[in-house]
């Protein structure tokens, strides 16, 4: 009998298992593998960590780096201090039971989620365009066109610029997640609070907020995992050198010049690997800052 | 009932594949591109061309976006599925490609008596000793210009660097037409057609690039900061908004009537005929002082080789000596005026903006881009960097003498002649 189970157990995990360790954890130990070789005379060499010593030794190399994690860092932060707020208060929004047309918002939102990165990144070039997009006509017609930049050419905008159209393109996830926490907090738990006097916007910040916590650090860890592995809209808008100046270059970016070369350079998949064991490194961190210190001290609460 | 017949369906679709499969003799060779916008020249002009003479072999012309090419080329050849022909890009790509096995070596073929030294040079071992990819075309740098405005203006084609700026001044000042198309959103526009466009004339052609090789000349030397002087005074002529105009922008611009100055390369040519409605006109970049020597950029830029592991290398053979013909030279120099023949055979064009800038060839002295040979070997790449220097000095960020101080660094950082 016990037996039994056991083969069962093994039969049906099989398949997952396989799949899972043929196309994910190979292929990333073997990424994490081919960041300890360089190309010799000879072929490929083991060369321990030189890789990893020219990437934070070298300044030419550093420099491009940190400059991608920051930009990278700051992507992240227009994510937090936008996106996820919106995406709050849109479901809080949503959520109200007197509003009306809830469903078409709520799908109007969602939709530039399911846009392609390409499509995204054309239609923005295009929209923000100083000569064929409509934003400077848009900003005329209020008569502000003296604010019109062409952001997306301008170092100090650029990277900002992208951060915000992709939470354009993203806020419909946080919504949703938030608004299904939402529905999921029981009326008596409200009614018990509007009992005792709190209604409204206390009643939100009091009773609803904690209880939706746990979303938005869910939310928070998949912003932080999505926006350090970003790679497609800088690429679709600004190629693989990420102008102006490397201002949107961000670890994507990098990596993918590093890696498969660009233009005259050359591919180089051994530096393009420690770039990679390198962001898989930082996000790794990231996600278990977050398991260890973050989500273990969240107060669950049994309704 | 639905379920029966698309399995009915399926079955018929597998019969009629293996049948016609069994059928089919021919080989098909698949070529390997970057230049997406001749994708109909090839199919309508040159492969029927080529099937006419040589039946049994059909050929299929698959590009890919020319900014992936190399990334997307090496990733097919390392996993074995590239096509039987790959379009060389010149110098280091290319021979990399050679060293590593991935092209066969062509030096016996017949048809490569017919090119020059100098047309192979680029598609050669350092030494000279093998060649591994037919020559097939080069492009020239210069500047093409809208003759209506110039005729409405008044503007006579400026010959020297003073005429250019007191005709960008005057159309600037008249307002009608922004002097010049060009932006620095994709960043190698300002190197290509901006720095390696107008450098030759500072850096005296093949004389400077082949000092700057031997380490004889610096970056930070005045013929080689020179034409960032010239770039950074740029910026006031383009367009409202050129930091973020990308290179389709400058093309529609320039097409579209509404700039009077487009800084080319000659691979423009075919696609603005069909374009614009006005009458166009070509200069070569203006010297500095009347009567000064005048050199242009007129870059070996694409030839076709053969994949080493091509299931087909005899079919791919006849190809490239056709490719190499007399035949197939006037074919590609007319189907895409803008793309020089480096064939010895004279090739009759009749492109009157092609003439214009192939004459160019009589009166000045040609060169390769600079950054080409050699000196993009190593981290950084001084191409890329050229690249992001160019757009930074137009848009004022990086004054010209920095600009060159920091291409010289990091040359020097890896080339042993410039150390």
């Amino acid at each position: 009998m016990q037996t039994r189970i056991k083969s069962h157990v093994i039969v049906f995990l099989a398949p997952a298992v396989l799949v899972y360790t043929a196309i994910m954890i190979w292929p990333l130990f073997n990424t994490l593998r081919l960041a300890l070789y360089t190309n010799g005379d000879e072929g490929r060499v083991f060369s321990g960590l030189a890789n990893f010593r020219t990437l934070f030794g070298d300044p030419r190399w550093s420099d491009s780096f940190w400059n991608a994690l920051g930009n990278n860092a700051w992507f992240f932060v227009v994510h937090m201090l936008v996106q996820n707020p919106i995406g709050v208060a849109l479901a809080a929004i949503l959520s109200h039971p007197r509003l009306r047309f809830a469903a078409l918002y709520r799908s109007a939102i969602f939709i530039p989620t399911i846009l392609s990165f390409v499509i995204v990144g054309f239609a923005w070039k295009l929209i923000l365009s100083p000569i064929w997009g409509i934003a400077p006509g848009m900003l005329d017609a209020v008569g502000l066109k003296s604010l019109f930049a062409p952001w997306l050419g301008r170092e100090e905008y650029a990277l900002t610029t992208l951060a915000l159209i992709s939470v354009w393109q993203f806020v419909g996830i946080p919504m949703m997640l938030i608004y299904a926490a939402l529905l999921s907090i029981p009326e008596e738990i409200l009614e018990a609070g509007e009992i005792d006097g709190i209604t409204g916007w206390s009643a939100f910040w009091k009773i609803k907020l904690p209880l939706i916590l746990p979303s938005i650090g869910i939310i928070s860890i998949l912003t932080f995992v999505g926006n350090f592995n970003a790679f497609d809209l800088i690429y679709a808008a600004q190629g693989a050198l990420a102008g102006p100046d490397f201002a949107t270059d961000i670890l994507g970016t990098f990596l993918y010049r590093t890696f498969f070369g660009f233009q005259l350079q050359l591919g180089d998949p051994h530096m393009g690997s420690a770039i990679a064991t390198a962001m898989f490194a930082i996000i790794l961190t990231g996600v278990c800052i977050y398991l260890f210190l973050i989500q273990t001290r969240m107060r669950r609460y049994q309704f | 009932m639905t379920s029966k017949r698309l399995t009915g369906l399926l079955m018929a679709t597998t019969f009629l594949g293996s049948a016609l499969a069994a059928s089919a003799q021919d080989v098909t060779l698949t070529i390997e591109s970057w230049r997406n916008d001749d994708l109909s020249i090839w199919q309508d002009q040159i492969i029927p061309a080529f099937e006419a003479s040589h039946p049994g072999i059909k050929v299929q012309f698959t590009p890919s976006a020319p900014a992936e090419y190399n990334a997307v080329l090496n990733s097919k050849l390392d996993a074995g599925s590239a096509g039987d022909l790959i379009t060389c890009r010149p110098f280091d790509a290319s021979l990399a490609l050679y060293e590593g096995g991935k092209l066969a070596d062509l030096s016996g073929l017949a048809a490569m008596a017919n090119f020059s030294d100098v047309a192979k040079s680029a598609w050669q071992t350092d030494d000279g000793a093998a060649t591994f990819c037919v020559p097939m075309a080069s492009v020239i740098h210069g500047f093409i210009y809208n003759k209506d405005a110039f005729a409405e203006l008044g503007i006579e084609v400026p010959a020297t660097e003073a005429d250019f700026f007191a005709a960008l001044d005057k159309i600037k000042e008249d307002g009608t037409y922004i002097p010049m198309a060009m932006g620095t959103n994709d960043q190698w526009e300002a190197a290509t057609m901006g720095y390696n466009n107008v450098g030759p004339n500072y850096w005296k052609g093949e004389e400077g690039r082949l000092a700057l090789i031997k380490g004889e000349e610096k970056l930070t030397d005045e013929p080689w900061v020179a034409p960032f002087r010239q770039l950074a005074k740029w910026g006031a002529y383009l367009g409202d908004g050129y930091e973020a105009q990308t290179y389709p922008d400058s093309q529609n611009l320039f097409t579209l009537g509404r700039a009077a100055i487009y800084p080319a390369g000659s691979w423009e040519i075919s696609g603005f005929n069909s374009l614009v409605d006005f009458e166009m006109g070509a200069f070569n970049p203006p010297v500095a002082n009347a009567g000064d020597e005048c050199y242009i950029s007129d870059h070996t830029d694409i030839a076709i080789g053969m994949n080493a592991a091509s299931a087909h290398p005899d079919e791919a053979k006849a190809f490239l000596d056709w490719v190499g013909s007399a035949e197939f030279a006037t074919l590609y120099a007319n189907a895409l005026p803008g793309f020089f023949s480096l064939n010895s055979a004279p090739v009759a064009m009749e492109d009157p903006l092609a003439q214009e800038f192939v004459s160019w060839r009589d009166k000045c002295h040609s060169t390769i881009r600079s950054t080409y040979q050699i000196l993009s070997r190593g981290t950084p790449n001084l191409e890329n960097e050229t690249w992001n220097a160019s757009a930074n000095v137009i848009r004022g960020t990086e004054t010209p003498e920095a600009a060159g101080q920091r291409l010289q660094d990091g040359l020097a950082s890896w080339y042993a002649p410039q150390q």
